[in-house]
């Protein structure tokens, strides 16, 4: 019951899914939109669990004054203002992301803006990390140089005033070389996805039920 | 005045994240907590909205024909859930997680066939006497880029003489994809870093004209 149900159910389903590629018709046709949804809503438990080990930790934190305890009640504050504004809102309108609600306004008020400055600031660690890749070593070292400076140079009009042929550089460097480079990962990226994907049908790879 | 309110908290907190670069701080970390804890309760709001209502209790109040099969995900997600239970149960949300790890299997299987593996196979299969002597040059070195670099990940043989030659051009050709992709993703940063600077000394301080 506790390994080979599991195994089952993953080879019924993965192999229901393939059949219906190659069967389209009734029942299997619409089988892949279908069991795209049925992924959504089991998704949506999981969030559940997530958010839930997530409140846990906080209230452990909180319980047993953990340094940096405080936060954790930052935590809270963000987590019940939004819950609250989103339920109010629910109630209130019948879509609730669009502007002019209140769980909007909390949206782009302070969502919006965190995550957007999350990414901004990783300029400044990506641009520390690439001094120390960038360093000419060797030959490889130096293409990866060459090709990162080309296309940052060559996609800003700065670029264009410094040599008007930078940006066609950079351009090509996207369309031809890396294009190349990139076909042959991606190539390899999705036998590889295929590959595991049988494993995990066929029941050799069992990871995921430990 | 609601407007005001709203760039002021949104100013306030940029500046929050941004004080990070001093180093790690009391005043970031206010800011992270708040942000994983308004993200959470924000993605449970976007589930139920658009996944639980529309996927679930709206057809289902419709009556929409095969809504009866929503039965079968709602099963599996509240088997889920047995994870709360004591551990003599909660190996139950196995099932759940097979169910899952199976859908995800068949559909990569399928998908990552159909919708990247041929289609890449499909485009390198290029000419090379086009006529014009520039695209035949880029078609061919679309061409080498892909063998060689595919050639750099074949381990299952020793690579010697002509093979290991054509790896290291794989090698050459994968730094230099590396290199633009690392340019690209640079550029990126750094425009939503100009996107945020616009917005504190535009939308906040005024001292630039906001776009």
């Amino acid at each position: 019951m506790k390994k080979r149900v599991p195994l089952l159910i993953t080879f019924i389903t993965g192999f229901i899914i393939i059949v219906s590629f190659f069967v389209p018709h009734r029942p299997f046709g619409q089988l892949e939109t279908e069991t795209l949804i049925w992924y959504a809503i089991i998704f949506a438990f999981t969030l559940v669990i997530g958010v839930d080990s997530l409140v846990r930790l906080h209230i452990k934190h909180i319980r047993k004054r953990k340094k940096g305890w405080w936060y954790s009640i930052v935590f809270f504050a963000g987590f019940f203002y939004c819950l609250t504004i989103g339920i109010i809102s629910l109630i209130q309108t019948p879509n609730i992301f669009q502007p002019g609600t209140v769980f909007f306004y909390g949206y782009e008020t302070i969502l919006i803006p965190l995550q957007a400055t999350m990414f901004a600031l990783l300029a400044f660690f990506v641009a520390s990390a690439s001094y120390r890749a960038f360093r000419a070593r060797n030959i490889e070292a130096t293409l990866l140089l060459i090709a990162a400076v080309i296309v940052m140079i060559g996609r800003v009009p700065a670029g264009y005033k410094l040599w008007p042929k930078l940006p066609v550089i950079a351009n090509w460097i996207f369309d031809v070389l890396q294009i190349g480079a990139m076909r042959g990962i991606l190539i390899g990226v999705a036998l590889g996805a295929v590959a595991m994907s049988l494993r995990l049908i066929l029941g050799i790879e069992r990871t995921y039920l430990s | 005045m609601l407007q005001i309110i709203s760039v002021w908290i949104a100013g306030g907190l940029t500046l929050c994240i941004f004080s990070f670069l001093y180093g790690d701080n009391p005043v970031y970390k206010f800011a992270e907590h708040l942000y994983v804890g308004f993200s959470a309760a924000y993605w449970l709001i976007y589930v139920w909205h658009f996944t639980i209502k529309q996927m679930v209790i709206n057809p289902i109040v419709a009556r929409e024909p095969g809504a009866w099969m929503l039965i079968i995900p709602l099963f599996f997600g509240v088997l889920m859930l047995s994870r709360w239970l004591p551990e003599r149960y909660s190996w139950i949300s196995r099932w759940s997680i097979a169910f899952v790890v199976g859908i995800g299997a068949g559909i990569i299987a399928i998908g990552q066939t159909q919708g990247l593996l041929l289609p890449q196979l499909r485009a390198t299969i290029l000419p090379l006497a086009t006529g014009n002597w520039m695209t035949n040059v880029n078609n061919f070195l679309v061409i080498i880029g892909t063998v060689s670099t595919l050639t750099y990940f074949y381990f299952s043989r020793r690579e010697t003489g002509l093979m290991s030659k054509f790896s290291r051009l794989g090698i050459g050709f994968i730094m230099i994809a590396l290199g633009a992709a690392f340019g690209y993703t640079i550029m990126a940063r750094i425009s939503l870093l100009i996107g945020r600077i616009i917005f504190l000394f535009g939308d906040w301080f005024h001292i630039i004209k906001p776009l």
